[in-house]
């Protein structure tokens, strides 16, 4: 058990925090390295506005907004009154709506971007890799080669190509799905089946998008994976063994096969959720993906840098749930 | 290189379509020294006229005949993803040589930093750059960010294969003769290590563009200049689903699929002919 | 008495790709016969067809390999089935595992690696004969495998818990399950030390002696055979070219590549070097015309080269197929 904490479960966690370390420190410094200076914009958006402020004003108004921004003192005190502020769950006031604290805005949009992923991924991670190996012992079946090469074209497309087909399929030329948003504006939030079905409703197109993108990368994934396994000494023993193929295929192939897909899983997280948030802002769904538009457009790089490491906090950690939950699937890591 | 070629062209059906799908993006990007337009002007033609023989992809609200747009479009998204392949390439050969062949501490140090950068959600810092940088991007300056963010994957499996390759008797008559590691790596690995360098850098190739295409609809990009996501941003920007003018999106979406497909078939088709082991199971039955 | 009758068998592998086909004659023209209670040991270099032979033998025959030609026929007492013509469901409710098992090549992964060695016992005895109360076919088990030697307590490992010569046993173990007529060994000791080796092929040896089964023994190790097998048939590119019992074959040989392997081997006290054959085994795709050993032979004549040999019988046992005998 000790050699098991030591050797698999330290290093993930070390590795965790680097991640989230380097990831933070990034984000820190790059707004630095620009030279737009967000105080002097906004100083000067105000002055341009036509409001007539007193240079006192002005003066007072640079120190409040450098104390907001963080820009106070040298580099160094920054970076660290920057982490300090981050885990009291700190990320100063959103431009766009100020003063509206950042933490807030993300707090809101947040479960919806979770709901869409939790779906969308493993609908489509274990869908994929059962058809997958499906695909790879059945070879001859004719309904598998279709979704083997309907996956092979859907495979290069971009998430934003994708939802735009997507979009314009779905609820332009054949309208059954709603254009935009996760409900119609003005319809109060509350836990009643009508309003679940109006939310179902309008997150299918979304789901679906991410769905339908994401599968056939499992599906071809394990399609491979799993024709190497199909050569493997236990599976070929089993067959051999006159083991029924339904038994061989799950609990030989696919429970094998199944081990490195979760690692996969784990590797691409981040770019699914970067598909998500790109999902969103082609379906005006009201997640994460919404709030990075919305920052872009209002020109508020705190949110921005908020949404950005609140991302890298978020999908380390959900790697980092990967990772302790495969040893559950593999007794070889279990016990040494 | 002829005979693979054209024993693909002769027997891999994925091969004939990508062959045909990169021949039309090329002869169309080979126009673009010929075109009568400045991309970058607008106005230059009667707006909002679909697609017909004198406008083959119809024009858009900003009077740009969408024909030549695209070609120029489809000029830069490849160049872009050329250039940042060319980056990312670049910077993982050295990674993932240093770190295989030295391995200890700066090979784990180095493997961090990797991992890193796998599991980071990249949008949302690419975002943040982009927003702050603007006014200024263009497309090397594009190509440059993406190939600092490209490069891990890669790295790892150059690493890998550097690791097998140091075991080998070769490296160690290298070794013992007195060649620096430099020179070893340069001379003696670099060669084992290109084949998994080309089988990468399409998918490499195929991520970038479609980071472009994301980050130019966002406004992220300089949208002055034509890229397959810019023309898309300005289709947004004008409401071309609402107003009716399909073609203004169907023309990039269209050229996107065109270019992404015929990138990864030949990307697919290639590696399995390449590696053996596809060869034997493709034999099975 | 005869169990299985094997009778002029050709087996090969046909691929096609990229427009180049290829035909691998592995197994080409072979014809034996098995009795029962007795070890028979095939002895060949690798690539010489005889895991090809041992496939078609168990009816694991799976394209690109195709029986071009020949009979596979068993007589097992209550029955007779044609191994050639019988269906995949006949094949597992009655033949697989009850009558012929396998203990294959590399049996160190013959397990699923993430199940516990238990599993593969339930999984093999429930598909073929099924079994209503747990505990006492789990007590059936415990006693089947004690009495082979292993503690117990190894079907609640894992397969990467086991060493090497137990996953080897546990394979035997399986193999023997329902006490079969016949148990294919396909290199049952390679990559195993020499102390684990003699454990075993005692293991196979005693299992044998007890239950009178019929062994097919399959190692390019000839100390193997030596030690275990009553009678030995060597394979040369995809033929066999000699058969006798081990007294013989190892005190008289009579084919020319016999010879050298018997001479080849070391024996203590002897120190003279050994000379090696030229050249290479055959490439099965195209292989040398007539007998497929003439490159090779030291004793090579005009007609070696133009005509294969039949098999034709001598006394004692002994079945060679050379011209040299023939003359």
């Amino acid at each position: 058990m000790r050699r098991f904490v030591l050797g698999y479960l330290l290093p993930r966690i070390v590795q965790w925090a680097v991640v989230i370390f380097i990831g933070v420190t990034v984000t820190f410094i790059i707004p630095r390295l620009s030279p737009n200076d967000p105080v002097e914009k906004q100083v000067a958006e105000l002055m341009a506005s036509g409001a007539h402020i007193s240079p006192q004003a002005v003066i007072e108004m640079r120190a409040a907004l450098t104390e907001m921004y963080g820009l106070k003192g040298s580099s160094w005190e920054q970076y660290f009154g920057f982490w300090g502020r981050l885990f009291r769950g700190d990320m100063g006031p959103s431009l766009s709506t100020f003063p509206t604290p950042v933490t807030a805005l993300i707090v809101r949009a947040m479960p919806w971007t979770l709901g869409l992923l939790l779906t969308a991924v493993l609908i489509s991670w274990a869908l994929g890799n059962v058809l997958g190996a499906f695909a790879s012992y059945y070879p001859k079946s004719r309904i598998m080669g279709v979704i083997d090469v309907l996956s092979q074209a859907v495979r290069p497309i971009p998430y934003y190509v994708m939802a735009l087909v997507m979009l314009i399929m779905f609820a332009y030329v054949v309208r059954i799905f709603p254009f935009s948003g996760a409900y119609p504006p003005g319809t109060h939030v509350e836990f009643t089946p009508q309003f679940i079905l109006t939310v179902l409703k309008h997150s299918a197109l979304p789901a679906l998008s991410l769905v339908i993108l994401g599968m056939g990368g499992w599906f071809l994934g394990m399609k491979s994976l799993t024709s190497n396994i199909i050569s493997e000494d236990y599976v070929v023993y089993a067959e051999t063994a006159g083991l029924r193929e339904n038994n061989i295929l799950f609990n030989y192939i696919i429970r094998n096969a199944l081990l490195p897909q979760i690692t996969g899983l784990a590797l691409q997280l981040g770019s699914i959720f970067s598909g998500a948030l790109i999902m969103e802002v082609v379906f005006g769904y009201p997640g994460m993906g919404t709030l990075t538009l919305q920052a872009v457009m209002g020109n508020d790089y705190s949110l921005i840098m908020g949404i950005a490491i609140f991302s890298i906090i978020g999908v380390a950690t959900s790697v980092l749930i990967l990772d302790l939950i495969y040893p559950l699937f593999d007794p070889r890591v279990r016990h040494q | 290189m002829l005979k693979i070629v054209s024993d693909l062209l002769k027997h891999d059906t994925r091969f004939r379509i990508a062959a045909v799908f990169l021949l039309a993006v090329l002869i169309l990007i080979a126009l673009t020294a010929v075109s009568p337009y400045d991309p970058t002007r607008t106005f230059k033609v009667p707006a909002d006229i679909p697609p017909s023989l004198k406008y083959p992809f119809g024009t858009n609200s900003r009077g740009q005949d969408l024909f030549w747009w695209m070609a120029f479009a489809l000029r830069n998204s490849l160049l872009l993803g050329l250039l940042t392949a060319a980056v990312s390439r670049v910077i993982a050969i050295l990674v993932g040589l240093t770190a295989g062949y030295r391995g200890g501490l700066v090979d784990r140090v180095l493997m961090s930093v990797n991992d890193s950068f796998v599991v980071m959600p990249v949008l949302p810092v690419l975002i943040l750059l982009s927003f702050l940088l603007r006014g200024q991007m263009n497309i090397p300056l594009l190509a440059l960010i993406l190939g600092l963010c490209g490069w891990p994957g890669d790295a790892r499996l150059i690493r890998a294969q550097v690791l097998s390759l140091k075991e080998r008797s070769f490296t160690r008559t290298a070794v013992y003769s007195g060649s620096t590691p430099l020179n070893i790596s340069l001379n003696e690995h670099l060669p084992f290590v290109l084949p998994v360098v080309f089988a990468t850098t399409i998918a490499n190739m195929l991520w970038s563009i479609g980071m472009e295409v994301t980050l130019s609809v966002l406004g992220l990009s300089n949208v002055s200049l034509p890229t397959i996501g810019t023309a898309i941003y300005w289709a947004n920007q004008h409401q071309a689903l609402v107003a009716g003018i399909w073609w203004w999106l169907a023309a990039p979406i269209i050229c996107a699929m065109v270019l992404f497909l015929g990138l990864y078939l030949l990307f697919s088709s290639v590696n399995e002919y390449i590696d053996p082991r596809t060869r034997l199971r493709l034999m099975g039955g | 008495m005869v169990l299985l009758t094997v009778e002029n068998l050709r087996a090969y592998y046909r691929t096609e790709m990229y427009g180049i086909s290829r035909t691998v004659r592995a197994v080409d023209g072979v014809s034996l016969e098995l009795q029962r209670n007795e070890i028979y040991g095939v002895a060949g270099e690798s690539s010489c067809g005889k895991t090809t032979l041992i496939k078609v033998i168990a009816g694991a025959i799976k394209p690109p390999l195709k029986v071009e030609e020949g009979r596979v026929h068993y007589q097992f007492g209550a029955f007779d089935v044609d191994m050639l013509r019988i269906s995949a469901d006949d094949l597992r409710s009655n033949v697989r595992w009850k009558e012929i098992s396998y203990v294959m090549q590399g049996s160190m992964s013959v397990l699923n690696p993430v199940r516990r060695v238990i599993t593969t016992f339930e999984d093999i005895v429930a598909t073929h004969q099924g079994y209503t109360d747990k505990k006492a076919f789990l007590t059936q088990v415990q006693e089947h495998v004690s009495k082979l030697g292993l503690p117990p307590d190894v079907l609640n490992l894992y397969p990467h818990q086991l060493s090497g010569g137990m996953r080897q046993r546990v394979a035997i173990a399986l193999a023997t399950i329902f006490h079969p007529s016949l148990i294919i060994a396909d290199e049952p000791t390679t990559a195993l030390d020499v102390v684990v080796q003699r454990g075993v092929l005692q293991m196979l040896k005693d299992i044998q002696a007890e239950s009178g089964n019929t062994v097919l023994l399959v190692t390019h190790d000839l100390a193997v055979h030596a030690n275990v097998a009553d009678r030995v048939a060597i394979m040369y590119a995809g033929r066999l070219v000699e058969e006798a019992p081990t007294q013989l074959i190892f005190n008289a040989p009579r084919h020319p590549y016999t010879q050298h392997l018997i001479h080849s081997l070391p024996m203590i006290g002897d120190k003279s070097p050994r000379a090696s054959l030229g050249g290479r085994p055959p490439n099965l795709a195209n292989p040398p015309s007539g007998c497929r050993f003439h490159p090779r032979c030291p004793h090579a004549m005009d007609v070696c080269r133009g005509q294969a040999p039949e098999m034709v019988k001598l006394t004692g046992g002994q079945r060679v197929a050379c011209h040299l005998v023939t003359q």
